[in-house]
């Protein structure tokens, strides 16, 4: 735990810095959004920190000082570079000690938008990140007028341990939109039965809400009124971050298409939407082209509808929108526990079915108390558009829709599959890659030999969607593109009781994170060590 | 379960299916990794900062990611009860330290009329040992701490059964050789977000009479109540409800035969309380 009296308040949004050597100061202080208060951990003293603006090509200095009275660190999110200037306590660094300045340096491999925060305790809840940009040597594949951030994350007055205690201790602690007599769900009494029978929420859809959470946009909570300034007919370039420690959003701007080029700061063919689900850690940049309205809502609704974050595209300062009612909550399905239609399947029967069936899991699972739910028929969801999405009525963004701009180098059929199985038990919220938390594996590495090419399958059999991370590479998601446009990312989202595969060449040698995106979800044992055998290991 | 039939499927399966046949070729059966990936634990970073360096941040790691312990403490009863008679208190509260799969619990419940000491209180501190996703066993001691004074063994089962019940149950074994069992389940029916009714059930049973302690022998005692709580917080929750008791067969004449009546209605106001 953090003493955290003192420290000069924090402020809102952020400046920029760049050049070849660059300090940042990690500290903390009392931090107030919305009139709601509570204690904050900034970079230089300011919550999101500030936007780190680099060049391909570069290299950098960042020098990173601890005012803290812990430890702390700085991960760079989505950056190719030496492991060992990753940031990762425990894995690529022995952390950063209270008063000690740690440099990183490395040469910057890529363009895009990225982000950076704390890898160390819960810091990133408390406000630790900040955005960054990575302009391309050459030209940007799109031309366009203006350029805005908006890093989505969320503010809370409680202490993040106490927020991780109250999970553990279950009851579902945040959920105030849980099932009750009253509620006004399209669930029949035999469905009611059937979930209190599984000991399964159907309302399981985010672990913490709007119950304590504020959602934020750059900081700002939806009544502290960020706003992007723009004249009609401009070409608008939004870099949308999900900073949030355990949020999903669902990203819409009413009255305007959004075109999204990038994901992960990687840039894909446009593609055109009216709605994304952006998942913890995961990165889009969109184009939009504001035309004769005064004012556009930018709204990030949280996946439960519990809250949103706001933002106005505004044709001059204080023009506003309306700002849509929430939506109602979603509701888990049967699919979501990996019950689905098989292709012309015909009619089918839930009778004999076991919610937690060993035979379906692979012998290297772990199967115990840890896994409360094993998914029965887990189908590749790489079409889905998100809980709450599928049925909204206009354009959604899902991972189909992604194809790389330029095509990948590394085209070759992987040569092995490793497949791993997201699980979980919701009641003890222990969360865990193949029935095993990082507490029970953290000397057991996923290992890749030097540039080798493996196809990674996830499967979730828990409830819940997992952003699951890797660090220090990119992979591409097998979407139905061809091997040169399958689109790169770091992040994917496994969708409950759902796969998803993504292929891997593994050409960064080091010992890199990998884990479960939602902090609380990683904090939980959803993680483990990837290690990347360097080029003198295959002689 | 039929009644999956009626779930919303329409949103299932919808633009979300697999077609194998458009993915980029690839292996579809897991396989082991050649020899040239390694073996071993992940020490790259040694190499840079000293295996010593690394140790103390590795070793924190590990244990804030999985299996790290909370303490719990509940207060699930904690009540004034009104009756015919002289009117009671009761107190029943339980209690962990320890991980999501290994616990060192305790346990605490008792009655007595206001003014009096109890005429009945135990204290129980057991190991509880997660055997399946939602059941815990629990082993360890119980001492009463009123009345004739006796100590138990303790063998219990604690977890949560289909449809929400939440369930204790634990069988005795005294230092004098007699054997009982007791077994609670409660239900929490949400009426509202923070209004909620909690049914209770609770049965008392033994293998022998013991006259020393009034136990009959078969079921001796069952107890029926219901909860209404409203959580000002999740923690914190103010409740009233109603309770009724029976002795029952050798029990009830145990009670009888001390002047004591054979069963007996209660309303109840306490707080159900935790951190």
């Amino acid at each position: 735990m953090h003493r955290m009296r003192g420290g000069a308040p924090i402020r809102v949004g952020f400046d920029e810095l760049s050049g070849p050597a660059i300090d940042l100061t990690v500290g903390h202080g009392p931090r107030v959004v919305q009139g709601r208060k509570g204690l904050g951990i900034a970079v230089n003293g300011s919550v999101p920190g500030p936007l780190i603006r680099l060049k391909e090509g570069q290299t950098v200095r960042l020098n990173v000082t601890n005012m803290l009275d812990t430890d702390t660190s700085i991960h760079w999110h989505g950056l190719l570079l030496p492991f060992q200037m990753d940031g990762v306590p425990g894995i690529s660094f022995p952390g950063i000690k209270p008063g000690q300045t740690f440099a990183y340096e490395f040469q910057v491999r890529q363009s895009g938008t990225y982000w950076y925060h704390s890898h160390s305790g819960l810091q990133e809840q408390q406000g630790h990140y900040g955005p960054m940009i990575i302009d391309p040597a050459g030209d940007e594949p799109h031309g366009y007028d203006r350029d805005y951030i908006l890093l989505l994350s969320e503010f809370t007055p409680l202490d993040p341990h106490f927020i991780m205690d109250r999970l553990r201790k279950g009851e579902g602690y945040f959920n105030y939109q849980q099932t009750s007599w009253t509620d006004d769900y399209p669930l029949s009494a035999a469905d009611r039965r059937m979930w209190a029978e599984m000991r399964m929420p159907a309302t399981d859809i985010a672990d913490i809400t709007g119950s304590t959470y504020t959602y934020l946009a750059n900081g700002r909570g939806p009544k502290e009124g960020l706003e992007y300034l723009f004249n009609p007919g401009e070409r608008i370039r939004l870099r949308i971050i999900n900073g949030g420690a355990q949020t999903f959003f669902n990203v819409r701007i009413p009255g305007l298409s959004m075109t999204v080029i990038a994901a992960d700061g990687q840039n894909v063919k446009p593609v055109e939407v009216d709605e994304f689900q952006i998942g913890s850690a995961e990165i889009y940049d969109v184009i939009v082209t504001p035309r004769e309205a005064e004012a556009y809502t930018i709204v990030a609704e949280s996946m439960d509808r519990s809250g949103m974050a706001l933002a106005t595209l505004a044709r001059r300062p204080g023009a506003r929108a309306a700002i849509p009612p929430p939506r109602k909550p979603p509701l888990l399905t049967m699919g979501d526990m990996g019950m689905n239609h098989g292709e012309g399947a015909g009619g089918h029967s839930m009778a004999g079915m076991k919610m937690r069936d060993p035979a379906l899991l692979p012998p290297d699972v772990e199967f115990g108390p840890g896994i409360d739910m094993v998914s029965m028929m887990p189908v590749d969801k790489m079409g889905d558009p998100g809980l709450g999405l599928r049925d909204v009525g206009h354009r959604v963004l899902n991972y189909r829709m992604l194809a790389a701009l330029t095509p990948n180098t590394d085209t070759r059929e992987p040569s092995r599959l490793l497949e791993l199985h997201l699980t979980g038990n919701m009641e003890r919220y222990m969360w865990s890659f193949d029935g095993r938390m990082y507490s029970a594996v953290s000397d057991v590495p996923i290992r890749f030999a030097w540039n080798e090419r493996v196809r990674v399958k996830l499967v979730n059999n828990t409830m819940m969607a997992h952003p699951i991370h890797l660090h220090g590479m990119f992979f591409e998601l097998v979407n139905g593109e061809d091997a040169a446009h399958q689109p790169r990312k770091n992040v994917v989202i496994v969708q409950p009781g759902a796969s998803a595969q993504f292929d891997l060449t593994a050409d960064e040698p080091g010992d890199w994170a990998f884990h479960c995106h939602l902090l609380y979800h990683m904090h939980g044992g959803m993680m483990q060590t990837v290690t990347v055998m360097g080029p003198e290991a295959s002689g | 379960m039929d009644s999956m039939q009626g779930m919303d499927h329409s949103t299932m399966g919808h633009d979300t299916g697999s077609d194998a046949s458009s993915l980029s070729p690839g292996p579809d059966m897991e396989t082991p990794p050649p020899p040239e990936a390694g073996s071993g634990p992940p020490r790259a970073a040694d190499a840079f900062w000293g295996a010593k360096a690394m140790a103390a941040s590795r070793e924190d790691l590990r244990r804030s990611h999985g299996d790290f312990p909370v303490f719990w403490f509940q207060g699930d009863r904690f009540e004034t009860q009104v009756r015919d008679a002289k009117d009671a208190y009761l107190w029943d509260i339980q209690g962990y330290y320890g991980g999501p799969t290994e616990r060192l619990w305790f346990k605490s419940e008792g009655e007595g009329e206001w003014g009096l000491s109890p005429d009945d209180a135990e204290v129980q501190a057991l190991y509880s040992k997660a055997i399946a996703p939602f059941w815990d066993v629990q082993a360890g001691v119980r001492q009463d701490i009123a009345g004739p004074d006796t100590t138990h063994v303790v063998l219990g089962i604690q977890g949560l059964a289909a449809y929400r019940f939440e369930v204790d149950a634990a069988m005795f074994l005294s230092h004098r050789g007699d054997l009982t069992a007791r077994i609670e389940a409660e239900l929490d029916q949400r009426i509202t977000q923070r209004l909620i009714l909690q049914p209770r059930i609770e049965a008392n049973l033994s293998a022998q009479d013991i006259p020393l302690l009034g136990i009959g022998a078969g079921l001796d005692r069952i107890e029926v109540g219901a909860r209404l709580r409203y959580e000002v917080r999740r923690e914190f929750a103010p409740y009233i409800g109603v309770d009724q008791s029976w002795r029952i067969g050798n029990g009830a004449d145990f009670a009888r035969a001390r002047g004591q009546a054979s069963s007996g209605t209660s309303f109840v106001a306490g707080i159900r309380f935790w951190f």
